[in-house]
């Protein structure tokens, strides 16, 4: 190892560090804003160690300086643009995004150098080689083309209902039998840059194939699963080109995504193959009865709702994805103000899976000025509920249902908020439409609950005005 | 097995324990801006692209280079001004209200 080699691999160390930290100081709020321009800082450490390589060994052409230029200054305008201007309900699609092109990358490196090497000579292309660029061609294009779906469901581009068509689990398990026959081909020796396409192009079809029949509602899971897959794609490319700083950054986003997939698959009771394999996650409730459908529930108006809330001493807020549907963030945190202005102790219980992708109601009441303190976790939430005068669910549906906590519901199992252990409840609700389950809620037959009608943001200012009609 | 190929998998294993290890501490508030910010880390395949660039020679050599640096760079330009954008967000107090709304706070 030259000098300069040795300087490039301590600084390569040193930024993994610096994510290692960064990642570090994510546990917590309070350090979590520091924790962004350190890992930011090793980035451009190491892009700069490597400029500074290069230039050193000069043997970059004029135009590979150049293209990687152009490429470098128009790819980091649009994704500067886009991270902008991004509306915070649509982040979960700007993040699959972001993964497609991070995996798109790995693979468009460990093509570069398998054409390159074969037209040096064949013996160039060893095992390691080899084995590294066929895992990275083919989990890269399967999280560019999958990232890609997911992205066009999220925008709405592409229904969010599962596209299922006959034969699709054949069609499946044509390409994979195509990108593992062309691998071990391969593998065996050859050097064949056409075996090579065929196998790019089986992974891509077959990441389109993959995501295409999933629901909108397994969302978190799927963005979370394409998050590991880029990690691990990017981290493959780093054995391709012998890269210390890509193995090691490639595998700590491997981790993060795999994590959170397990989280995502956990919250919501289902096995990561069963939601892959396709299952009831289908798309948003088409299940629309409008007004009351059952005999024993308790509608209320918002009138009463507004007495309820305002003569609380603890109130427990539940979001759900339909308020963020709703836009009704503005109006939810009005509410907490004008109730927070009378002394009443005001919460907001999240689900993991409240939202389109790990933690998004969070940052969606945050962005709307709700300080992260009245952010509970579910445990720390579900510790609070039996003292809470007035939970008030909006726009949450399976994740309060206590039908999971009885074996033999489809939601059996499933880790919900416990919501009927609360003084009183209020649901804001359109109709009594079924959540994602397909099952009534039982917490809406509860006697203690109240069901007010209506659209979240409409229902939710209704109750403000109320409120400050009742103690104005 | 070559030594080198040796420890660059016990470096791949190693990062993956430790990504364990700090991720599984990091709370669900914060598992958006959490996922972003790693998304931004996966950015660094922006030095891959440059590896790549410094050995192009060809045409095909060139048109790889600009597609890998315009993914790459997107990647890691974007995935690191949405991750600070949302942990601005994140805050202990609210920030005091500029848009005046009527009847605020009676």
């Amino acid at each position: 190892m030259g000098t300069v080699n040795t300087i490039l691999a301590f600084v390569y160390l040193l930024a993994a560090v610096g994510f290692v930290a960064g990642l570090h100081l994510m546990n917590s709020p309070a350090t979590a804003r520091k924790g962004s321009p350190l890992s930011m800082w090793a980035m451009v450490a190491a892009i700069a160690a490597t400029i500074a390589k290069m230039g050193y060994d000069n043997k970059t052409s004029a135009t590979a300086w150049i293209v990687l230029a152009a490429g470098a200054l128009i790819g980091g305008v649009v994704g500067l643009w886009m991270a902008r201007t991004v509306k915070m309900t649509a982040i979960p699609q700007l993040v699959s995004l972001f993964n497609a092109v991070g995996g798109g990358a790995a693979a468009v490196v460990a093509i570069a150098d398998y054409v390159r090497l074969s037209g040096v000579s064949a013996s160039a292309i060893t095992t390691r080689v080899t084995v590294s660029t066929v895992l990275d061609v083919i989990i890269g294009a399967v999280t560019f083309a999958g990232s890609l779906i997911a992205a066009g469901k999220l925008q709405g581009w592409i229904t969010g209902q599962p596209v299922v068509f006959p034969g699709a689990r054949i069609l499946s398990g044509l390409l994979a039998v195509c990108a593992l026959g062309g691998s071990g081909y391969l593998l065996s020796g050859a050097d064949n840059i056409a075996v090579l396409m065929v196998v790019l192009g089986a992974a891509l079809i077959f990441g389109i194939a993959m995501v295409l029949p999933i629901g909108g509602a397994d969302m978190p899971v799927v963005i979370a699963l394409l998050n590991a897959f880029t990690g691990i794609a990017v981290a493959m490319a780093g054995f391709v080109i012998n890269n210390s700083g890509l193995i090691i950054a490639g595998a700590l986003v491997g981790a993060s995504g795999s994590i959170l997939t397990k989280l995502m698959a956990d919250a919501m009771n289902r096995s990561i193959l069963n939601i892959i394999v396709g299952g009831f996650g289908t798309g948003d409730s088409a299940n629309v009865v409008v007004g009351a459908g059952g005999a024993d529930i308790r509608q209320i108006s918002a009138e009463d709702a507004a007495i309820q809330l305002a003569y609380a001493t603890k109130v427990m807020v539940v979001p759900g994805y339909g308020l963020a549907a709703a836009q009704a963030q503005h109006e939810v945190r009005e509410l907490a103000e004008v109730l927070e202005s009378r002394g009443i102790e005001v919460h907001f219980a999240i689900h993991p899976v409240a939202g389109r992708m790990p933690g998004h109601m969070n940052v969606l009441l945050a962005e709307v000025n709700v300080p992260y303190t009245e952010l509970k976790e579910m445990d720390e939430a579900n510790r609070e509920f039996p003292t809470v005068d007035v939970s008030l669910v909006v726009g949450a549906n399976d994740v309060t249902n206590p039908a999971a906590r009885r074996p033999n519901t489809p939601l059996s199992g499933m880790p919900i908020l416990d919501v009927d252990r609360s003084h009183n409840i209020i649901v804001i609700k359109r109709s009594m439409g079924h959540g994602y389950a397909g099952i009534d809620n039982e917490l809406y037959a509860d006697p203690k609950t109240g069901m007010f009608f209506a659209d979240a943001k409409r229902g939710l200012a209704e109750i403000v005005a109320a409120v400050k009609t009742l103690v104005g | 097995m070559s030594a080198g190929l040796v420890s660059d998998i016990s470096i791949f294993v190693l990062a993956i324990l430790a990504g364990f290890e700090v991720i599984s501490k990091v709370p669900s508030t914060l598992h958006t801006p959490l996922m972003s910010a790693s998304n931004a880390i996966h950015g660094i395949v922006f030095v891959g692209a440059m590896v790549t660039a410094s050995q192009a020679h060809s045409a095909v050599g060139y048109v790889l280079t600009f597609v890998a640096s315009l993914f790459a760079a997107m990647n890691v330009a974007g995935g690191y001004a949405i991750t600070d954008r949302m942990l601005q967000m994140f805050r202990k107090r609210p920030l005091p209200r500029t848009d005046a709304e009527p009847s605020e706070g009676n």
